[in-house]
């Protein structure tokens, strides 16, 4: 049941991407030169609404469907990874046009040669987990 | 009206609010909204912890995020493929002209331009840059700035988290250096 409610949400989430066109990467391209609103507009309000139910959230001491306290810590410290694994995942975001997000939605699409990327992101992944003691963090 | 929202596309501020509802919907059902830590915990189940202690940890609890995924591609195949967006994209006129220039030429029948992300284009040099090396950056750049777009650009931004500040403005350092200095260059080979 719990997992059921997840798919569901999941579900949600990947038709909003589709019918905002988060998934193509035309979008993508022209968020990065700067020549449309749309994709400003759609992560933008999407902060403003979820700075909303992060400040309801925390004021109130909401508990979650299980009824247990919702907790928001704050995870992150320093910079230097944010910052270099920032820019190499906006390497990525420019050339294959979608974050993992619209990658997993793009399959689901009928764009089958994106489980190509999906590969390879997991390669990513494993790779940085094979060298990171070596990266700056 | 439910045949518009069914089929779409949907205007900028339906979309970011709904990103919101499902922000808050992920907390009420006690997980944090964020699509990257899946690489990670597919690595781990595949065995990866083998190899590396970055890997070495109870992916159990993890498995939520599979299955929101999962739900991803099931969202993807409801929204592409048995309720197709009606309207193709509609770019600004400058974005046209420079995709024209590009010999992109496909937007107005796909959401993603057939030129580049196919299988007959994967073997092709750029074939392998925008996907193979594409999704290798994506990847190794969303486990590094430990989050992606939905841990950083959502959740960590709505949290006032100065590290996700931090790895957005790294998100458009790399965005816009290749869009503006790599893109023209590999469209012009």
């Amino acid at each position: 049941m719990k997992n059921l409610r997840l798919l569901i949400i999941g579900i949600a989430f990947g038709f909003i991407l589709t019918k905002g066109e988060v998934i193509s990467w035309y979008r993508i391209f022209e968020m990065f030169r700067f020549e449309s609103f749309h994709m400003y507009g759609i992560i933008g309000s999407a902060v403003f609404v979820s700075l909303i139910f992060n400040q309801w959230i925390k004021r109130s001491k909401m508990k979650d469907i299980d009824g247990n306290t919702i907790d928001i810590p704050t995870f992150y410290s320093g910079y230097k990874r944010y910052l270099l694994g920032g820019i190499v995942f906006g390497f990525g975001w420019a050339l294959t046009g979608a974050c993992p997000g619209p990658l997993y939605t793009l399959v689901g699409n009928g764009a089958t040669v994106m489980i190509v990327a999906v590969l390879s992101a997991l390669f990513g992944a494993f790779t940085y987990g094979i060298i990171y003691k070596k990266l700056p963090h | 009206m439910i045949h518009d929202i069914l089929y779409g596309p949907w205007p900028w501020y339906y979309v970011g609010p709904a990103i919101g509802l499902v922000y808050f919907a992920l907390y009420f059902v006690g997980k944090r909204f964020g699509v990257s830590g899946t690489l990670k915990t597919t690595c781990t189940i595949l065995g990866a912890g083998k190899v590396s202690d970055y890997f070495k940890y109870d992916w159990k609890n993890d498995i939520w995020n599979l299955v929101f995924v999962l739900g991803l591609v099931i969202g993807g195949y409801l929204g592409g493929v048995v309720f197709p967006n009606e309207v193709p994209v509609e770019l600004s006129a400058s974005t046209i002209t420079v995709l024209e220039s590009y010999g992109l030429t496909s937007f107005n029948e796909t959401m993603i331009p057939s030129e580049i992300f196919s299988w007959e284009a994967l073997f092709s040099l750029n074939g392998v840059i925008f996907i193979i090396i594409g999704g290798f950056m994506v990847g190794f750049g969303a486990r590094y700035a430990d989050g992606c777009t939905s841990g950083h650009a959502i959740t960590g931004l709505a949290n006032l988290e100065p590290s996700s500040l931090i790895a957005v403005i790294g998100f458009f350092i790399g965005g816009l250096t290749v869009t503006h200095l790599l893109l023209p260059y590999l469209f012009t080979l």
